[in-house]
């Protein structure tokens, strides 16, 4: 049953997207498309993702959004900042962090954030630890890194995937 | 002044061109293989840019489809080159 | 006066000098992780800023403009992680004057337990 909702949302999610791009309003053209649309998510219906349907959720969903867009900008005007003075001021090195997050949807969502943010690029990710390439490292321990790296973001996605 | 969107349009053409250009000298002198794939996925999304404002330019909306295909084949193309340096390919 | 225009070409022109300064940042930095840093970051804000901004030029064309943005900001951070991993573990060094590198202890006390 849970698979099946599944697979209902993610022909839903795949129709709309084919019907913002081309803006049909062809009827057998949608129709085609949705039958191959339910066709692909049959075939990896193992690595769906559930919808979610508490509004909660929803509303954390969106302040991640803004939150992370104004990190890229911040993150943005520190590369600007660096990459223009005429000696770079790097301080770098791969530091760990260790994240609370359980499921790998969390995981990989928090790990493409950090790659995003001001200065850190994931390198690879065991289980629950993170390893960071750190443009300024200021503290090479991993308490540290944490509260200064991920404390931000798991605050939202904790309450989104957990 | 009616014709200063354009204007604005053309100077970013020429902001996006230098940095296709910086980008590909990355692309030559990079020493290593992998430098040279960093330097040849920022060339392809500088290109998309560059893509959608041709798009605009000349007004032809066919222009974004072959931007979105772009994109693809380059998302693909770095995931297996970073694949076959793994040596999991 | 056509407002829209003028806004949707100077949100474009910022996104193009970003994307600017991300090359230069490739250009310029000294080993491969902070190049990606830099070529990561910007070419992301950067792309969508260029296409948010032809986007409300040309109104027409924001769904498939939002599509595109959609999938670059999805796929940029994964490529270029993917890349960090392999270039790591094709032991490709960092820079002089690094101070860390946590990863390669790890993957030594590894081998050693092999």
């Amino acid at each position: 049953m849970d698979r099946i909702i599944k697979v209902i949302f993610s022909t839903g999610i795949l129709t709309l997207f084919y019907f913002i791009w081309t803006g049909t309003t062809d009827l057998y053209n949608i129709l085609i498309i949705a039958f191959i649309a339910l066709v692909i998510s049959i075939i990896y219906n193992r690595s769906l993702f559930k919808p979610m349907l508490s509004p909660k959720k929803w509303i954390y969903s969106i302040w991640y959004v803004i939150f992370l867009f104004i990190e890229i900008i911040k993150a943005n005007f520190d590369v600007a900042r660096r990459v223009v003075s005429p000696k770079i001021p790097i301080n770098p090195g791969i530091v760990t962090v260790k994240t609370k997050l359980k499921s790998a949807m969390g995981r990989m969502i928090l790990a493409n954030s950090i790659t995003l943010t001001p200065g850190t690029l994931t390198v690879d990710i065991d289980e629950d630890i993170l390893y960071i390439h750190w443009i300024d490292v200021t503290n090479i321990d991993e308490k540290t890194a944490t509260e200064k790296i991920v404390a931000n973001f798991e605050k939202y996605l904790e309450v989104i995937f957990g | 002044m009616a014709n200063l969107p354009e204007i604005l349009l053309q100077i970013s053409t020429y902001f996006v061109s230098a940095g296709i250009i910086l980008a590909t000298l990355r692309l030559i002198i990079g020493p290593s293989m992998a430098d040279r794939v960093v330097a040849l996925d920022t060339f392809t999304v500088i290109s998309i840019s560059l893509i959608t404002l041709i798009a605009c330019m000349s007004e032809r909306v066919i222009f974004l489809d072959v931007g979105m295909v772009y994109a693809i084949l380059s998302f693909i193309g770095v995931v297996a080159v970073a694949r076959y340096l793994e040596g999991g390919l | 006066m056509e407002w829209y225009r003028i806004l949707g070409s100077i949100i474009t022109l910022i996104g193009s000098i970003f994307l600017f300064l991300g090359a230069l940042g490739v250009f310029r930095m000294p080993d491969l992780y902070n190049r990606m840093q830099a070529g990561t970051k910007a070419t992301t804000l950067g792309t969508i800023l260029t296409l948010l901004g032809i986007g409300i030029c040309h109104y027409e064309w924001i769904g498939q403009i939002l599509v595109i943005i959609m999938f670059i900001a999805l796929t940029n951070p994964i490529s270029s992680h993917a890349l960090a991993r392999a270039a790591h573990f094709k032991g490709i060094p960092l820079t002089k004057g690094s101070v860390a590198d946590k990863l390669k202890e790890k993957e030594s006390t590894e081998v050693e337990v092999d």
